[in-house]
């Protein structure tokens, strides 16, 4: 018998550095994974969607523009925090994947390490990236990587953690920033690294998490004229055509679902983080 | 303003390139008919018509695809890397050696003056030609891990206002990565696209590894849609790269974009207001502003406007108007009437919504398509003038006061391909190139291109990279 009764969390969206229920109201019931009940999360709507595109928009001049240096050290102080609520983490996402203790500190181990990897990238990408052009003229030329700007993401489905981290950070170093859809039956851990993202020196608005249902949600950042670019990999069966019909009307950059969730322990190269970033040529002529 | 100095006329012969009265498809290294109904290309400062051209079927499109993939297979793919190079070399110089044929012919087809078609489109189609020759067997060199190989079969459709060069940036780093091709060149401008397949002929080129079919948008669906092309390569409006990007949704298909933009070109009060004018003069007036990161916003800062558009209307009052082929000629014909009917209605438009129109006096031939030089003053951001790609020699001037107002107004677009920046201050043109949101930025220079740099744009005109390192990744998948 327990001699104290536990206070219970309230899990809720984060948006612009907040953390705001979801405007509709709505909520839904989170279970672990042998279905007994975690939480009620927020069910985010469109209009939280719509508020959280505005967050991210408002916080990409600030972000984008940081230095590469500043931007590392910000990742690699989420890195810090997290490893902080280590044991929390080991919790939410043992009972939500249904995971042995064992296991899913290896999962928190590796999710934490990855942004301790993408921290390291943030002030690489620009010379293994970048380009001096040897242009047939009298000009300096030079060719440097700049980030894409708002990024929908459908976090994936299942790793609801190393997952999230492995599909967020990669388009943080490049200096953008983030609206991301949860895993839909397994928010928990989502929510909980807002808590650390709002505490580890990462502006507000930057990331935004929003529980709930992608594929309720996905059409609208899909469609939405202010998202530049939309990572599909937590799409819901079925519905990637469609997402990607709807990203062609503004010309967003599209990644494409993989045919099946991939293992996210395995040595993530640099391909999420270039396709997050857009090439810039600059000239100037040379004279006396 | 009469012009300043009577000229005579300088014509370029055209009797350096026959022109056949019909052309097939090239499929398989054969020129075949098409199924369709062929089309007419015309001169467009003549409006005289110079040859039939085939146009291409799904049936059509269906032969050329399985004969690239047949090439891709069989001839293509397996080559040594090396000779897939010392093919393109061969067909650098196969293009320079033919190159006042190809300028001739462009200019003929296309409208566009000879002396940019001669110094300008040739001249820098056969450099991507040989630029690209280089990569073949150094593509593990590229950043694409030790061992990145081609999609397969390459579809490309390509626009009118640079015909061959917008041919040589997308066969180039097709085939020197390993891709085989389709190439559906532009409705009104195919010429140069087929004395390219005989410059493949020339260089022994195998079969099958370029094919290229003409016709008019149905054809390029048709490209574009087939289920047996890899990757999708397209340049044009916007307007269709949307419908593009739906096509291919949903399948293995790689698209890379290339599409209209509304660049602002941003002159401040301490730039060479001389090197200005002629930069400005180059960002609009180049290729009759057929040109998709064409300069055709002028931001000036206010204390310099007046100076600024004065001597920019003497400057345009010098510039020739007229026939393509006369070496003289600053600007020539507009490529369509449909394009020249745009060009007009938007311009109806600019001085409807309120904006002032300027041309100088300009006598135009009485046949063809031609539109004067035109300078809108007054113009507000939210003028469909200052909004819209007009694709011609039209200019939009809007002011600004301070650094931030003209950023502010520069990224006031749902386009992003290029920007220039005006100022004799080295640390505001870095500053202010960090916060333009566009592909290519050019400081005190503009309209300048090369094959070892990367072009490609930001936001609406679309994704992926043409020239340097950088594109290549646009046909080569990445090995780990």
């Amino acid at each position: 018998m327990p001699d104290r009764l536990a206070v219970r969390k309230t899990y809720k969206l984060y948006v612009n550095g907040a953390f705001p229920r979801s405007e509709s109201g709505r909520t839904y019931e989170v279970t672990d994974a042998r279905g007994a009940f975690l939480a009620n999360a927020a069910h985010a709507s469109r209009k939280d969607a719509r508020d959280a595109v505005v967050a991210a928009r408002g916080a990409f001049g600030k972000w984008s523009r940081a230095t590469a240096y500043n931007r590392g050290q910000v990742l690699y102080r989420v890195a810090e925090v997290m490893e902080g609520r280590h044991a929390q983490f080991c919790e939410e996402v043992a009972a939500g994947e249904g995971l042995s203790a064992g296991r899913a500190r290896v999962v928190v181990d590796a999710a934490i390490d990855r942004w301790v990897w993408y921290a390291g990238w943030t002030d690489k990408l620009a010379s293994v990236l970048g380009s001096a052009n040897p242009v047939a003229g009298p000009f300096f030329d030079f060719s440097l990587p700049e980030p894409t700007g708002v990024v929908a993401v459908l976090a994936p489905q299942r790793s609801s953690l190393l997952g999230l981290v492995s599909v967020l950070a990669p388009v943080l170093a490049g200096g953008n920033t983030a609206v991301v859809v949860t895993s839909r039956e397994r928010p928990l851990p989502a929510v909980t690294l807002g808590e650390v993202l709002a505490t580890s020196d990462v502006p507000g608005g930057v990331v935004n998490l929003l529980t709930g249902d992608a594929a309720e949600i996905g059409p609208w950042l899909a469609e939405h004229d202010d998202v530049d670019a939309i990572d599909l990999t937590g799409a819901p069966a079925g519905r990637a055509l469609e997402l990607e019909r709807l990203a062609a009307g503004s010309i967003k950059r599209v990644l494409r679902p993989p045919a099946e969730e991939p293992d996210w322990t395995a040595d993530p190269g640099t391909g999420r983080m270039t396709r997050f970033l857009e090439t810039k040529t600059v000239w100037h002529p040379k004279g006396v | 303003m009469t012009s300043l100095f009577e000229y005579a006329p300088a014509p370029e012969s055209r009797s350096i390139v026959d022109v056949a009265p019909s052309y097939g498809l090239f499929v398989d290294g054969e020129f075949v008919d098409g199924s369709g109904e062929p089309m007419k290309t015309v001169n467009p400062a003549t409006e005289e018509v110079l040859s039939e051209i085939a146009v291409g079927t799904e049936a059509d499109v269906d032969r050329a695809v399985k004969a690239a993939r047949r090439a891709f297979t069989r001839v293509w793919g397996p080559m040594r890397p090396a000779d897939r190079g010392k093919y393109l070399f061969r067909i650098a110089r196969i293009l320079q050696e033919r190159a006042r044929e190809f300028a001739v012919l462009e200019s003929l087809d296309n409208g566009k003056p000879i002396r940019e078609s001669r110094d300008v489109d040739v001249p820098l189609a056969a450099a991507h030609f040989f630029y690209h020759a280089g990569w073949a067997d150094k593509l593990a060199h590229a950043g694409l891990g030790p061992d990145p190989r081609p999609h397969g079969v390459a579809g490309q459709v390509i626009p009118w206002n640079f015909p061959l060069l917008m041919l040589a940036w997308k066969v180039a780093p097709a085939l020197a990565t390993g891709n085989t091709v389709v190439l559906k060149p532009a409705e009104t401008t195919p010429l140069t696209a087929l004395l390219f397949a005989e410059v493949c002929r020339q260089a022994d080129l195998p079969p099958g590894v370029v094919n290229i079919v003409t016709g008019a948008g149905d054809t390029g669906r048709a490209v574009v849609e087939h289920e047996d092309v890899d990757k999708v390569a397209f340049t044009g409006s916007t307007e269709v790269g949307r419908s593009i990007a739906r096509a291919v949704a949903g399948t293995r298909k790689v698209l890379t974009l290339e599409l209209g933009g509304k660049a602002a070109n941003i002159v401040f009060d301490d730039a060479p207001i001389d090197q200005a004018v002629e930069g400005i003069v180059r960002g609009i007036f180049f290729n009759q502003g057929h040109v998709c990161c064409a300069g055709s916003r002028l931001l000036v800062q206010e204390s310099v406007h007046d100076e600024v558009i004065a001597s920019l209307q003497r400057r345009i009052g010098t510039l020739r108007v007229g026939d393509p082929l006369d070496k003289n000629t600053d600007i020539g014909a507009i490529n369509s009437a449909e394009q020249l009917a745009r060009i007009r209605e938007l311009s109806d438009i600019g001085e409807a919504e309120g904006a002032h129109r300027w041309q100088p006096v300009c006598e135009l031939p009485d046949r063809g398509f031609w539109f004067p030089p035109t300078v809108f003053t007054d113009v507000s951001p939210a003028h469909r003038i200052a909004r819209d790609e007009v694709f011609g020699p039209v200019l939009s001037v809007l002011t600004f006061r301070t650094p931030d107002e003209a950023v502010a107004k520069a990224n006031n677009t749902t386009y992003g391909l290029s920007a220039g920046i005006w100022t004799e201050k080295g640390s505001r043109i870095l500053a202010i190139a960090d916060r333009l949101r566009a592909g290519v930025v050019w400081a005190n220079t503009f309209n300048q291109f090369d094959p070892t740099s990367p072009f490609g744009g930001y936001k609406q005109s679309g994704y992926g990279r043409e020239g340097g390192r950088h594109g290549l990744a646009a046909y080569l998948k990445e090995s780990s």
